[in-house]
């Protein structure tokens, strides 16, 4: 055949513009990401969120200060503890109050033992993502028992409700630091357990080495907090910076990692568990004797002004600033939420990769749409 | 209200709480407390050395609940920004939001919430703004998405930003939610009705 005479047709090789979500499982929610592909390369992305927006922020301000506080646990609501927490300290500080001891104690303890319940979740679903189907059965059996904790608390799983303004609502219950004590106890052979499957696992380490690096530059440019920032080795975290609760009282480490990759960042949620424990273990020993809720009165009526509270949330910094007009109601309500500002670092973590790890960068990120979108 | 009803009783039997409180007077008085913490004057280095710098560019320093707080004029808030992030170290933009004043001229605040690592500080910047208010995305990444919201919410505008649009609201919607004169059972009926095919979304 004459070479001369031969058409040749230019396979298309134009970019594709994919759309990911918002119904994806792998999305953790309702996340819809328009992926522009180059073959199977990412190379741009646009994350589109508020498909679960409520207007929390809103409701806020419609709502007295005691009433907003159970809304604060449908944000992140895997980690509703913690919100709580976040919400009642920033309402302490814009009253000029302060927790008794002794619920500084026990919701330190609740905290921690919530971050290991969200870190858990996060460490199964991720695995699932990536392929790996074993460890969610055994990270949702220990997440059972931190849930059972809470349900005995407080009566409730998820949306905990736990804390109020002031302190606590409830004592502790019979047996409560026995059975904080057993499941720490267990829980470091856990770990063990989980790090047994993963981290030395040749697909799980091919999977996440090297994959969505954030450069520290970055992450402090992009505002990442949590886990996502201390896995681009910035040893930065509120329960040192500024700490609240009882966390001055208590020993813990903060972990970081080296290369800033999917990798590090499971390494940094692994031993953050471990030094979750560890708080968890000193608090229960010392939990001093006293009252459970500071003097606030019936109406909580915060005087003219304005506060931003934060705590490390298992996300990253969770932020409230709440400016009051001496009224009932909050006149502004602003949540600082960790999982919205850690995925916007999304766009520079996915270009360069293949489509099969952008699941992975999704998971490593640890989002939760609820409070994305609040 | 329920739940304040439940709140008290159970303290009450610990020795610190309602010692002060009649429990006969169900009434909705607050019960006699220290009058709380007050905003005071701020004066320290850092608000000198802003002063000195930019002059009446820098409003009212003050300190309240122990945290800075710094009003910047509109015409000098990037400058003054860059000056805070390449000198002062303030590298990192926690956050970025706003406040509608209604009653007030300019009517909105937009506040910056600014930390360093090196000094472990935060500092608070409100620009009273009337519409639109400098984009500081080119000092801080965090802030394209935080602009956009806040945008979104207030329908504040940020000249310099690379993409100014909606991000928790969809594209067509009208309105501004988080103003105070949006109430909040109030919607866009026509975007509900053409895009989701119902009369009301409540």
């Amino acid at each position: 055949m004459d070479p001369q005479n031969v058409t040749t047709t230019v396979l298309g090789a134009d970019e594709i513009i994919l759309n990911m979500g918002p119904q994806h499982p792998s999305t953790h929610g309702v996340l819809r990401v328009k992926l522009k592909l180059d073959g199977e390369k990412v190379i741009g992305s646009e994350c589109i969120i508020g498909y679960l927006h409520r207007g929390v922020e809103k409701i806020g301000e419609n709502r007295t200060y005691p009433q907003f506080a159970p809304y604060v646990d449908r944000t992140d609501y895997v980690a509703a503890v913690s919100n709580g927490l976040g919400y009642c300290e920033a309402v302490e500080k814009l009253l000029g109050a302060e927790a008794p001891p002794r619920a500084r104690w026990v919701r330190t303890i609740l905290t921690e033992l919530q971050r290991i319940a969200s870190h858990l979740l996060w460490l199964g679903t991720h695995a699932l993502d990536i392929g790996a189907i074993t460890p969610v059965f055994y990270t949702f059996r220990e997440r059972e028992e931190i849930l059972k904790i809470f349900e005995k608390y407080c009566g409730a799983r998820l949306t905990t409700h736990a804390f109020r303004i002031g302190g606590l609502q409830y004592e502790t219950y019979d047996g409560f630091e026995e059975e904080v004590k057993a499941f720490c106890r267990d829980f470091e052979k856990k770990v063990v357990e989980y790090e047994e499957l993963l981290t030395e696992n040749r697909i799980w380490v091919q999977r996440t080495r090297n994959v969505g690096i954030l450069t520290p530059q970055d992450a402090i440019d992009m505002g990442a907090t949590g886990p996502v920032l201390r896995g681009s080795g910035i040893r930065w975290d509120i329960r040192k910076a500024f700490p609240y609760a009882a966390y001055d009282q208590f020993q813990f480490d903060i972990p970081i990692g080296e290369r800033g990759d999917t990798y590090d960042r499971y390494l940094v949620r692994m031993e953050e568990m471990r030094q979750s424990r560890r708080i968890v273990l000193q608090a229960v020993d010392s939990i001093p004797e006293g009252p459970i809720l500071a003097r606030v009165g019936k109406v909580i009526k915060p005087p003219p002004g304005e506060v931003y509270h934060s705590i490390e949330a298992p996300k990253g910094e969770l932020g409230y600033y709440i400016v009051s007009d001496g009224t009932t109601q909050p006149y502004r309500l602003r949540i600082r939420p960790p999982s919205f500002i850690n995925l916007e670092a999304f766009d520079k973590m996915v270009r360069g990769h293949l489509v099969a790890d952008v699941v992975a960068i999704i998971g490593t990120l640890d989002i939760v749409l609820g409070e994305v979108d609040r | 209200m329920d739940e304040q009803k439940k709140e008290e009783p159970k303290p009450a039997e610990a020795p610190a709480a309602g010692a002060e409180q009649k429990p006969a007077s169900a009434a909705p008085k607050p019960p006699a407390k220290p009058a709380g913490p007050a905003p005071e004057p701020l004066d320290n280095e850092l608000v000198r050395r802003l002063r000195a710098r930019f002059g009446p560019a820098v409003g009212g320093a003050t300190l309240d609940r122990k945290q800075a707080i710094v009003v910047v004029s509109r015409e000098r808030f990037l400058e003054l920004c860059r000056y805070l992030k390449d000198e002062e170290k303030f590298d990192f933009l926690t956050d970025l939001t706003g406040v509608d004043w209604l009653a007030r001229r300019p009517r909105f605040e937009v506040i910056l919430n600014l930390y360093s690592f090196s000094r472990n500080e935060r500092l608070r910047l409100k620009v009273p703004v009337d519409d639109a208010c400098p984009s500081v995305t080119s000092l801080w990444g965090t802030a394209d998405w935080l602009e956009r919201e806040c945008f979104d919410m207030f329908g504040i505008q940020f000249p310099g930003h690379p993409g100014l649009k909606r991000i928790l609201l969809p594209d067509g919607w009208k309105g501004h939610p988080l103003r105070k004169d949006y109430d909040i059972l109030k919607q866009d009926t026509d975007w509900v009705r053409e895009n989701l095919g119902i009369e009301s979304g409540q």
